[in-house]
């Protein structure tokens, strides 16, 4: 279990959570100390994640739903507490029958643009999206407008990486539905999120998060966000891969036909037809992901200990001393593409250096054993916003401190010396 | 462990630098062909002018990393004044050069490996070292299947201002 690395002042220069809880950060990389920076992409596990789902399957797997004997029961308590423990995590008001376990965020999108939209969008209805989306929160509703002719309309970005919201009223009118993300994979920018989902609601549209970035570095609370879905994944947040959530208003679930059809999500079936199951079954066909569902919970538990408030904070604090440290080095020659200052943003710093391709920047920083992504971060449309094509983003959490954006620093400088 | 004096030689960063053959030919007579790598954002525009069976004009547009800008200008200037036949034999040469990494997968006897004939490529030997960073085999093979492809479409005739947009996996059978 994590134990907190103390105070604030002790934050400044430490990770918030020990590197030594998670077990591959010891590795090394070309003979060097491996600085991984992109947890936007995927986390790693803390010791207790991966020992949770061991003790699952070394002790009480069997299959959920569906055995009398005594590690079935053992497995429902597993997988039951696993969706409420993660649902009171993001403040669900009925976590048993709201909180659906899917493959990742993006299935959880895709299980809205499908088993909502069927009953709810028509030919010619209008759907808000912007323009910082991640591809998993727009290429379901662009496979929406080629299918059924839905019309698609932007938020445009401001002129500092946020969004321009002065033409948001004219936007909504008529608009039957709302996706936006929570916090920005590429630019790290966190929406007034609130502010368009109460917008959004008065003219009666319903609002789906992408928080794919948030949940995992954000205090969140979907009472508070307003938000009618909501979509995250396990291995962003110190949990497995194979694993998310898609968060829903019960109401609304309750009048969504199943997003996939097999077993475990019936009541009846006959020859002539069948009876989806109560929620959350209706949405869970299959044998589900139960040791990563435990695994999940796992997660929750090691990320509650932090405090989130203290993960974002820990993540701020990175980000600034790296947006200093960067300023301090390369001057002009360093272009981040997101918010100045840490108020509106978390930490994903996606930036340019000089002309060097991030594809190459990638590459210098990997031979120090540096960990970034390089490419377009799955948000084509808006690195044509930004005018690239490409960007490097290296993105912070827990296990992170001064020392990586040191190293993250001086390999910079190694690329600018190569390609200069 | 590969260091990136093996990836980044110095006839690399120069092509890089100085790219060859840089622009774009009216289309038609010149035939041309994109390519593009979804996974990182390179972009190759090549434009082919072919005659007689002579590759007598090459031009290269697009942008990207240092790996497929100077794979494409190397490229350029190694078919440039060559004919269509010498042109898919170097596609072939340097796509096995390639593809060592794909045979070394299957746990391949170096007897096995098919035999590059280095002697050929001259200059296109620098870009050897790419094959020790094998998610870069195909920044590098970016431009050559476009090329493949462009030979491809003025063999069968088929209009060359039609975008032929393929994105660098595709194995052309003849590369």
């Amino acid at each position: 279990m994590a134990e907190l690395t103390g105070q604030a002042q002790a934050q400044q220069t430490t990770s918030l959570a020990p590197k030594t809880d998670f077990p591959l950060l010891e590795r090394r990389v070309h003979d060097k100390r491996l600085v991984y920076l992109d947890s936007a992409s995927s986390s790693q596990r803390p010791q207790s994640v991966l020992d949770a789902m061991d003790h699952y399957y070394e002790n009480s797997h069997a299959n959920v739903h569906r055995g009398v004997y005594a590690i079935a029961e053992e497995a429902d308590a597993y997988y039951d507490s696993a969706r409420v423990k993660v649902g009171r995590f993001i403040g669900a008001p009925n976590p048993a029958t709201e909180v659906l376990f899917a493959k990742n965020a993006t299935e959880g999108l895709n299980m809205v643009a499908t088993s909502w939209a069927t009953n709810n969008l028509s030919p010619g209805d209008a759907v808000l999206l912007t323009e910082m989306e991640h591809h998993a929160n727009l290429v379901p509703w662009l496979m929406l407008a080629e299918q059924k002719g839905i019309e698609l309309r932007w938020l445009e970005l401001d002129d500092s990486y946020g969004l321009d919201l002065s033409g948001l009223d004219r936007l909504l009118d008529g608009v039957k539905l709302v996706a936006c993300t929570v916090m920005s994979n590429v630019l790290g920018t966190i929406p007034p999120f609130a502010t368009i989902a109460a917008a959004a609601h008065a003219v009666g549209a319903v609002v789906v998060a992408d928080g794919a970035q948030a949940v995992p570095h954000l205090p969140v609370d979907v009472g508070a966000l307003g938000c009618d879905f909501l979509a995250f994944s396990a291995h962003k947040m110190l949990g497995p891969t194979g694993i998310g959530v898609l968060w829903g208003r019960e109401e609304l679930l309750d009048a969504m036909p199943p997003f996939l059809g097999g077993g475990g999500m019936i009541r009846d079936v006959r020859k002539d037809g069948f009876t989806p199951s109560a929620l959350p079954w209706k949405f869970e066909a299959g044998t589900p992901p139960i040791a990563e569902a435990v695994g999940m919970g796992a997660a929750v538990d090691y990320l509650s200990a932090l405090g989130m408030q203290q993960v974002i904070d820990h993540d701020r604090q990175l980000t600034a001393y790296a947006q200093q440290a960067l300023a301090k080095r390369f001057g002009d020659d360093v272009t981040i593409f997101g918010p100045e200052g840490t108020e509106n943003r978390g930490g994903v710093l996606s930036l340019k250096l000089g002309d060097v391709h991030p594809h190459d920047l990638a590459q210098v920083l990997d031979q120090s054993g540096v960990c970034v992504r390089a490419g377009h971060h799955c948000a084509k449309p808006l690195m044509r916003r930004l005018g690239v094509n490409a960007a490097a983003r290296a993105s912070f959490y827990v296990y992170n401190d001064e020392s990586d954006v040191d190293a993250l620093v001086d390999a910079l400088e190694q690329a600018a010396t190569l390609f200069g | 462990m590969a260091d990136l004096e093996d990836l980044y030689r110095e006839i690399i960063l120069d092509h890089y630098r100085s790219p060859r053959n840089r622009g774009e030919l009216p289309t038609p007579p010149a035939h041309r062909t994109e390519g593009y790598n979804p996974l990182c954002g390179d972009e190759i525009v090549v434009f082919l002018q072919v005659d007689d069976g002579v590759v007598g004009d090459i031009r290269i547009n697009g942008q990207g990393c240092s790996i497929s800008q100077s794979s494409a200008s190397l490229m350029s200037a190694a078919v440039k004044g060559k004919s269509v036949a010498q042109a898919r034999d170097l596609i072939h040469t340097f796509k096995s050069m390639m593809s060592i990494h794909e045979s070394r997968l299957g746990d391949a006897k170096p007897s096995e490996v098919f035999s590059v004939d280095r002697g050929s490529l001259g200059e296109l030997a620098a870009l050897q070292g790419v094959v020790k960073f094998p998610v870069r085999i195909k920044c590098a093979t970016l431009s050559w299947n476009a090329l493949a492809q462009g030979l491809d479409e003025i063999d069968h005739g088929i209009d060359g201002e039609i975008d032929g947009e393929i994105d660098g996996e595709i194995d052309r059978g003849t590369g």
